[in-house]
């Protein structure tokens, strides 16, 4: 299936390869630059390429394009969910997926891929067995290494690889059982000029932390499950249970992951918490625009907006922004033209407001499309669906759990039209 | 398949390169590194790792490995080390030991001569007790690609597809890949093992296997008959890769195997979309008439079904592809929305699935049609996200919400992604083509576009404006004089030849403008495009033709400039439109029709989408993706217009069967059995969706009903056959969606079928051995629990012990194999052996091997073997003031809640009157956790109901106390569970039980010496007493004077194993389990049940 990869950074440089099958020369990669430069966006850059012998599939992943070389059939998906899951397990083991940590990580970096993938087929890609079979790196644990001359490689098989709970890793202590989830709502939306909602829906995960001793058995339910639409689970709920009794039964993974994911239906009108005023305008004349905008709260629930940001994709012409902010900062990039204004926490008294002149380009003719404005918000302890975790009960040890749940809204992709 | 040998000739083609390569190097591998000194740094850079390498010290070693792997993740070149590093292969740290690998893997191919000095590491390794280091071993080995290994890889992977690890048969069947393109002359050896490694009920193995299927003989779907019903079931337990390869050869071998679910659909088609909304019945009534779904075909996309909520995009959209391919229309529906879900995810999965959800919506708009707003483009997204969008949406487009589109294409149109301004150009004159409705508006939009100062949207809105304006020339002529009068402002070329193209079309309608244009554009011929020059040669013909006074000499200019030009086709064009049209003694009859020829009326272009034929190619491949057929593509045939015969996938199980050997006669009926299968499974169908609480009786009765079928079926056959099958099938199917429906998470459901597989493979040995006893009755246990009455219990004895075990045959022979390979100290590591002294070692592991791996103990939860009918007093009817209430405990698994006991309730009313609203109160329960019966509203006198609830007692004897209420008043009862009914019977096999007693000893085991009453002796009476006092499954035992039971408690599932040892006439009652109260308490109940003599 997956011949090769090749890890690629945004300069075009290739840092890390590796085979699965016999070698494939990089040379192979000249066709993905050709097309990432045709493209001139890394987003742009299409997943599937055609070369005369091989396949490339990309992902663009925290700077890094991951490049594997496929030379049969095979699902798209299956490669690119792939890719997407080595990249998260660069994450989970280094903090974070970038070209330093995997330059400085190569040999586990190296053995993972090893054990991910035999001849180019999926082996391992669950954390908790991953994590068996390679212990991911910690100071200490380098330190004690280099002292004692132990190895960070599991000697044994995982006992996850054969049970039928694969994500669970056997003989699991704590001596603080705890389990933590938080359900994360996200508003997609889109306002036009006028305010009004072109589209609006909520999407929401329920990111679990659990830390229990042994093999709990955890069943979560719900005030209001009717809320939910369309859900997809980690592979450990029972499907028929939820089917029967819209309870989420399950055998935790052990540590982080996401529980499952949810979409509300349609019919429930969405809050959207927060309006903009903008008025933004080039003039014929001048080569210099101006731009007026004012945030302000509108379905709050109560509850605070923070981490209130807008950014605004700028047409090219616009050369650099004069701007004024009565809260928070500004900052305009002329290369990437992407104006961010980050507000913060929004006040209902004193609504924030930027205002100010934008110069262009001279000469050029005036922008025909006004720039629309993403905006990126956080809304602690609330679930704006309204969804409401019921109670979760433990059952096959006999310890008792420390439990919590906790609520947070966001914005997904929420985008004001102008 | 094609593909497939291309494929493995680019292999060979490699394979001998390399050798040649490899020829070279040795010669020139001193030289090389004489001339280090060119890289200096780098050669001293390896001079000291060597060193390293060689040093004694592994942290060394260690180190030196790990710059060694970095220079190969680089990219760097490092095969100098070759001989340095191979030395530590077999070293004894682990860490080091896996890089070394690492590097083998890398550079063997190039230093084949060496690699081979590692080679008997790895046979070695191939025999280490730990199974990692087994399975990594065949990893490699596998992976060294010298052609002079073929023979030992082969050994190994025959060796390895039986080893008792699922784990390292997993290795094999990737190994099986390998191998094949190494050396496809290997193929009809590996086709052998893949046979085998099918029959694997392992969850991790099959998704490999198939895998290895799917490369190595996509052709012999013969292969999968046998196997059909065990993957379908396997299905959801599979990990998520091997899911996505197993759906998609299902989705190939369904559509070979069954008959086309769309018939009638022409009429149900698009006018169903409400119809999914309605009842299911109502469905099935209009259905059954024409067109019966083979159960098998159902059963598939009833086992697939509940990945469409997989967290895995890839899996979810393999679902959805099979859906597509294989499910009737109406049930088509579900996709959607599981589609849409995946649009959240990141760009490149919205990528691909944007393009399949584009081929669908070609085909069925209503089935995205509600979420037509998901589709709605951001100005964020990427481009080629962007322009599918706009190509479903245009896909979607109809009548009703035409203007809805409409308005948020204009937004579109004004992006600064201009070339996502053009595509939606082109997707308002598409709307504008299929919607006569819009056509106006949608011309008059893009009119307006006509002057937008960005080239390429003018340039687009000509385009498309001048083939909306074919399908009507007429009443536009306007629209053609303003595109005239804009014409010296557009520079686009595509655009200007289009213009002019529309003029020459149409010249008669605006007979005073084209020749104006025409003398511009003679004006500036020679600087114009080659498509645009093209265009104008065009328009002077016609001109010419129509209007000669006014444009002859323009023409003739024009065609002199056009006879001198750089180009070849303009030269080529100029010539012969010379002679068409300019009537001259050679041109003879054609300049006649020149008229005719040059202005014919054109039929107007077809804007369609361009995903209308993707659908040639199965979703979600990459060839859909391409648009082209990808190496190693396999066809999705069309449906068969007759079935073919679809016994082949009948599994033959070995039933424990009371009567005694007599030839097979007779075929089973297929016609028969499907219409019965097909009617009961409707049957559970329903039963499913009602949740019923009935189900116990029902499925009892149903059980009793199979049974008395199988006893007259059966009565003339030991060995299975598909005589039986009839009953047997239908019980086997009623059975596994049962355990679906009881045991959720499914751990069961592989082993029910594990045993029909192997029941199947043992079918047909004739010889009896003494040492396969355990093995086959362990099995023929299984059977029983769910199958028989316990008091058949001995007669089965006897008769599975007269099936011997041929599989032992094989693995003899097999050992003889292995021993070439110097394997023959193999023996298994973490096999516990109890009581094996009978067994030989290696069949002893084989044959576990075979049923469940050693570390994985296969727990299976059974039937119950015997339900008590004694019911207990809940309420005597004269406290109750005229109700009464009676429970009896119905040993299933609880509907309710994995950890609750389930309860049937009988209440009655004794009283004159009717008695209304009987509930249990909410308010009373004692900390236990009950699940409460439904209000009856309203109980006439003398009668009474029954119903069911769930108590979890949390594994104590503790009663449960509540309220029951009925209107007026509030009685306190109490349930007092014995401790045998917090049971549930489970089924081991008897290597299992004991490993398991094993773990349970000390303070968890307790015991006792009885002194059984004669008529107790007999072992048939020991089940019975056993399992009326407790809820418990009977183990298959190999010894004649010992009783093996086993259950777990129902609220923690902790084990309970109960065995009776008789040694005339004592008898020894050992109990192990966690539960240690548990275990005394049940121990004091035996004791006294296997005392008392009465019957």
């Amino acid at each position: 299936m997956i011949h090769s990869l090749f890890l690629i950074n945004n300069a075009g440089d290739l840092f890390l390869e590796k085979h699965w099958k016999s070698v494939i020369s990089r040379s192979v990669c000249d066709y993905f630059f050709e097309a990432r430069e045709k493209a001139v966006e890394p987003d742009n850059v299409p997943p599937v390429i055609r070369t005369p012998h091989h396949y490339l599939i990309n992902i663009y992943r925290e700077k890094i394009f991951f490049v594997s070389v496929i030379q049969t059939e095979v699902p798209p998906l299956f490669v690119i969910e792939f890719l997407h899951r080595v990249a998260e397990t660069f994450q989970d083991y280094f903090g974070e997926c970038s070209e330093t940590t995997i330059k400085d990580n190569v040999v586990i970096v190296y053995e993972l891929l090893e054990e991910m993938l035999d001849n180019g087929f999926p082996l391992a890609t669950e954390s908790n067995i991953l994590k068996e079979l390679i212990r991911p790196p910690t100071i200490l644990r380098s330190m004690v290494n280099t002292i004692t001359g132990s190895s960070n490689v599991g000697e044994t098989l995982p006992t996850g690889q054969l049970s039928t709970i694969p994500w669970r890793r056997a003989g699991v202590k704590y001596t603080n059982n705890e389990a933590y989830f938080d359900v994360v709502e996200e508003i997609d939306a889109i306002l036009d000029k006028s305010g009004t909602t072109v589209f609006a829906e909520i999407q929401g995960v329920i990111e679990a932390c659990v830390k229990l001793s042994g093999m709990p058995d955890l069943s979560l339910s719900f005030m209001n499950p009717r809320l939910l639409d369309d859900v997809s689970f980690h592979p450990c709920v029972r499907y028929k249970r939820w089917e029967s009794e819209r309870v989420i039964s399950f055998i935790p993974p052990d540590g982080n992951f996401q529980l499952m994911s949810y979409h509300i239906s349609a019919q429930n009108l969405v809050a959207i918490p927060v309006y903009v005023k903008q008025n933004i305008s080039f003039f014929e004349t001048g080569s210099s625009g101006r731009m007026d905008i004012t945030v302000g709260p509108k379905q709050t629930m109560g509850k605070t907006v923070e981490c209130l940001v807008v950014t605004v994709h700028m047409p090219k012409v616009v050369l650099s922004a004069n701007l004024n902010a009565t809260q928070g900062t500004y900052n305009y990039d002329p290369v990437t033209k992407i104006l961010v204004w980050d507000i913060g926490k929004l006040n209902p008294q004193k609504l924030p407001n930027l205002k100010g002149s934008l110069s262009l380009q001279s000469g050029a003719p005036k922008p025909e499309e006004n720039p629309s404005l993403n905006i990126d918000l956080k809304i602690q302890q609330l679930a704006i669906s309204g969804l409401k975790v019921n109670r979760l009960d433990m059952y096959g040890e006999k310890y008792k759990p420390f439990k919590g749940v906790k609520y947070v809204t966001k914005a997904g992709k929420f985008q004001v039209r102008t | 398949m094609f593909g497939m040998s291309t494929n493995n000739v680019s292999y060979n083609e490699q394979g001998s390169l390399e050798s040649g390569v490899d020829a070279a190097h040795e010669n020139s591998s001193i030289p090389a590194s004489v001339s280090g000194g060119l890289f200096s740094a780098d050669y001293k850079k390896n001079e000291d790792l060597k060193e390293m390498l060689e040093s004694n010290k592994d942290s060394q070693k260690l180190e030196a490995m790990k710059r060694i792997v970095g220079l190969i993740a680089k990219g760097k070149n490092a095969s100098e080390l070759f001989p340095a590093v191979v030395k530590n292969v077999a070293s004894k740290n682990i860490e080091l030991k896996k890089l070394v690998y690492v590097y083998l893997v890398r550079y063997a191919e190039e230093q084949q001569d060496l690699a081979l000095l590692s080679i008997s590491t790895f046979q070695r390794a191939l025999k280490d007790p730990n199974q990692l280091i087994r399975a990594s071993a065949l990893r490699v080995l596998s992976s060294i690609r010298v052609p002079i290994i073929v023979p030992i890889m082969m050994l190994s992977i025959k060796e390895a597809s039986t080893d008792l690890s699922p784990y390292v048969r997993k290795t094999a069947a990737h190994a099986i890949q390998k191998l094949y393109s190494l050396d496809p002359d290997q193929k009809e050896h590996l086709i052998e093992v893949i046979e085998k490694l099918l029959k694997d009920k392992s969850t991790l193995v099959a998704g490999s296997v198939v895998m290895a299927f799917e490369e190595v003989c996509p052709e012999r779907i013969d292969l999968i008959h046998k196997n059909y019903r065990k993957l379908c079931n396997l299905l959801v337990d599979v990990e998520e890769w091997g899911q996505v390869v197993i759906i998609h050869m299902l989705t190939r071998y369904a559509r070979t195997q069954f008959v086309s679910p769309w018939r009638e659909d022409a009429v149900f088609d698009e006018n169903s979309e409400k119809a999914f909304y309605d009842s299911e019945e109502e469905r099935k009534v209009e259905q059954v008439k024409p067109y019966i779904m083979d159960p098998d075909h159902r059963l598939l996309l009833r086992n697939t079904k509940p990945l469409f909520q997989s967290r895995n995009t890839a899996v979810v959209m393999a679902v959805s592809q099979l859906y597509w391919h294989l499910a009737p229309k109406h049930e088509l529906n579900i996709i959607t929305k599981s589609l849409v879900r995946l649009l959240r995810s990141h760009r490149e999965v919205q990528f691909i699935v944007l393009q399949n959800i584009a081929t669908m919506s070609i085909q069925r708009k209503g089935m995205f049609e509600p979420f037509m707003k998901s589709f709605y483009v951001r100005s964020t997204d990427a481009t080629h996200i962007k322009i599918l969008k706009l190509e479903i949406l245009t896909n979607l487009a109809n009548e009703a919400n035409i203007s809805t589109i409409l308005r948020e294409f204009q937004t579109y149109v004004k992006s600064q992604d201009k070339a996502f301004a053009a595509a939606t150009i082109q997707a308002i004159g598409r709307c504008a083509t299929d919607i006569s409705e819009v056509t106006d508006t949608c011309l008059n939009g893009l009119v307006l576009l006509l002057s937008n100062r960005d080239e390429t949207v003018v340039a687009e809105s000509v385009v498309v404006i001048k083939k909306l304006l074919q399908t009507q020339p007429s009443q536009h002529s306007d629209i053609i004089k303003h595109m005239a009068k804009l014409f010296d402002n557009i520079t686009v070329s595509m655009a200007r030849a289009s213009i002019l193209w529309l003029m020459g079309e149409y010249c008669e309608h605006v007979p005073k403008i084209a020749p104006d244009v025409l003398r511009k554009m003679a004006k500036t011929f020679t600087s114009e495009e080659d498509i645009v020059k093209l265009q104008t040669v065009n328009l002077a013909a016609k001109l010419y033709l129509t209007n000669s006074k006014q444009t002859k000499l323009l023409t003739q200019y024009i065609l002199n400039l056009g006879k001198y030009d750089q180009n070849y086709d303009i030269r080529d064009r100029t010539r012969f439109i010379r002679q068409l049209i300019v009537p001259n003694e050679k041109s003879g009859a054609l300049s006649k029709y020149a008229r005719r020829i040059l202005m014919a009326p054109k039929p107007a272009p077809v804007l369609q989408s361009a995903f209308k034929d993707r659908d040639r190619f199965q979703l979600g491949t990459l060839s859909h993706t391409l648009n082209s057929q990808a190496i190693g593509y396999l066809e999705l045939s069309d449906w068969p217009a007759v079935a073919p015969d679809q016994s082949v996938r009948i599994v033959e199980v070995v039933e424990p069967v009371k009567e005694t050997g007599a030839p097979v006669h007779g075929k089973s009926k297929p016609g028969k059995s499907s219409e019965k299968f097909y009617s009961d499974s409707e049957e559970e169908e329903e039963e499913e969706e009602e949740g019923s609480s009935s189900e116990d009786s029902s499925s009892s009765s149903e059980e009793s009903e199979s049974e008395s079928e199988s006893e007259e079926n059966s009565d003339d056959s030991n060995k299975s056959s598909s005589s039986q099958s009839d009953s047997e099938k239908k019980k086997k199917t009623l059975k596994n969606k049962k355990l679906q429906q009881q045991k959720p998470d499914g751990k069961d459901r592989k082993q029910k079928n594990g045993n029909a597989v192997k029941g199947q493979s043992r079918s047909e040995s004739e010889s009896a051995s003494e040492s396969s006893s355990s093995e086959s009755s362990s099995e023929s246990g299984s059977e029983l629990d769910s199958d028989s009455d316990s008091d058949s219990g001995t007669d089965q004895k006897k008769n599975t012990r007269s099936k011997p075990v041929q599989s032992t045959l094989v693995t003899k022979v097999e050992k003889k194999e292995v021993s070439l390979l110097d394997l023959d100290d193999f023996s298994p590591a973490a096999v516990p052996s109890p009581k094996s002294s009978i067994l030989s070692p290696s069949l002893l592991s084989d044959l576990q091997g075979l049923s469940i791996s050693p570390t994985q103990s296969a727990l299976q939860a059974s039937s119950p073997v015997f339900v008590p009918e004694t019911s207990h007093e809940l309420l005597h009817r004269m406290t109750g003031k005229g109700l009464s209430a009676q429970y009896h405990f119905t040993r299933q698994p609880c509907i309710y809640g994995n950890s609750m006991v389930s309860l049937q309730l009988t209440l009655s009313n004794g009283s004159d009157q009717a008695l209304e609203n009987i509930h249990i109160s909410e308010k009373s329960s004692t900390g236990q956790n009950i699940h409460r019966f439904n209000a009856i509203e309203r109980l006439e006198p003398q009668a009474s109901v029954t119903v069911s609830m769930g108590v979890d007692f949390n594994d104590s004897t503790q009663a449960a106390n509540f309220q029951l209420c009925t209107k007026e008043d509030e009685f306190s009862v109490s349930i007092q569970p014995a401790v045998g009914e917090l049971l549930l019977p489970i089924t081991v096999s008897e290597a299992d039980f004991s490993k398991e007693q094993g773990k349970l000893l000390g303070m968890n085991e307790s015991s006792a010496t009885i002194t059984m009453t004669p008529e107790n002796v007999s072992s048939q009476s020991v089940n019975r007493k056993v399992v009326s006092v407790a809820n418990l499954g009977v183990i298959p035992s190999s010894q004649e004077n010992i009783h093996r039971f086993a259950g777990k408690t129902v609220s923690s599932g902790c084990l309970v194993l109960v065995s009776v040892a008789l040694k005339d006439p004592d008898a020894v009652i050992t109990i192990n389990t966690e539960r240690t109260v548990m275990g005394s308490m049940l121990l004091r109940q035996l004791k006294t049940a296997l005392t008392n003599s009465d019957p």
